[in-house]
């Protein structure tokens, strides 16, 4: 398969509500463009997910998930196959605060990729994409390998390291 | 109401229901701050709409991160008498174990507060406070 192909078979599966998170449906989370371990995602404007009802301003809750998702995304879009994955450690900038009624978009892009770990930059940006209201750096944890949803479906939590008695 | 009139009015009260009363963000993900002795604790309820993967079913990463920058600046907040709304400058998250669909608690621990930046410490659990499902570190802007 040709990587436009395979791209747009991704663009699909994740598109479909039942392959999305909740939250991500919840929040109107909109997938707009996948390319290899790159991707772009819009979250639209709403009142009700404001840090602060006199401003409006979304909270920087919304900007962190908006970030954790696409990073996520670009992970999934750089091994180009469904894989589950798990954020190890996400940081976030705050540039400057989201501006009330605007939707917000998010790029991430996963520059490397190793056996176990993956590794993200992201940025969150309104209208102008040279201006982004935050900045974000992650990396991800590959859980499982396969297609579909039956290696989710098999996936457990790894077991605690730390709760092993020597 | 503002943040701070908020919290100056739920520290009179000794009641802080006010805050996820009138703060959309906390009020759509059910987000509720209580006061046991001197200790504040956030807790993101449980809901099955948060969840990330609903295959494990596991609480989506942003919504962790939201609860402990959430707790971050209700701490700090409670904590000063000044009126000045702290503001993100960053936040790192450390992500250790899943989270579940259950209810997901926060601890807050002001490591320095300087006069115009400050850093903060936050841990999440569920069952057990000794078993952290992630943690964060974050400097804050007080003026």
């Amino acid at each position: 398969m040709t990587d436009k192909a395979l791209m747009e078979r991704l663009v699909h599966f994740r598109s479909q509500p039942e392959n999305q998170s909740p939250f991500a449906v919840y929040i109107g989370l909109k997938i707009l463009d996948i390319d290899k371990g790159e991707a772009t995602v819009s979250v639209p404007y709403a009142e009700h997910l404001a840090g602060n009802s006199l401003t409006g301003i979304l909270h920087g809750g919304i900007i962190t998930t908006t970030l954790d998702a696409v990073c996520g995304l670009s992970v999934i879009a750089a091994l180009g196959e469904p894989t589950t994955i798990a954020t190890l450690d996400l940081r976030i900038d705050y540039l400057k605060p989201a501006t009330p009624k605007e939707d917000v978009f998010a790029y991430g892009h996963c520059y490397k990729v190793t056996r176990n770990v993956c590794f993200v930059r992201g940025i969150a940006y309104q209208s102008d994409k040279s201006k982004p209201i935050a900045n974000a750096t992650a990396t991800f944890m590959i859980t499982a390998k396969g297609t579909g949803k039956e290696v989710q479906k098999n996936a457990q939590p790894e077991p605690d390291q730390g709760d092993k008695k020597p | 109401m503002s943040f701070m009139e908020l919290i100056k009015r739920a520290k009179e009260n000794q009641d802080f229901s006010i805050l996820s009363e009138n703060i959309p963000y906390m009020k759509a993900l059910g987000i509720n701050v209580h006061q046991y002795g001197g200790l504040l604790i956030t807790t993101l309820k449980a809901n099955p709409q948060l969840a990330g993967n609903p295959w494990i079913p596991a609480l989506h990463g942003g919504n962790i991160g939201g609860l402990l920058e959430m707790a971050a600046i209700v701490q700090l907040a409670h904590d000063q008498e000044s009126d000045d709304l702290p503001k993100t400058i960053n936040i790192t998250v450390e992500y250790l174990r899943t989270g579940f669909i259950k209810d997901l608690h926060a601890k807050a621990l002001v490591t320095k507060r300087g006069r115009r930046v400050a850093n903060v410490q936050v841990q999440c659990w569920q069952d057990d406070p000794d078993k952290p499902v992630a943690s964060m570190h974050g400097h804050f802007l007080m003026s």
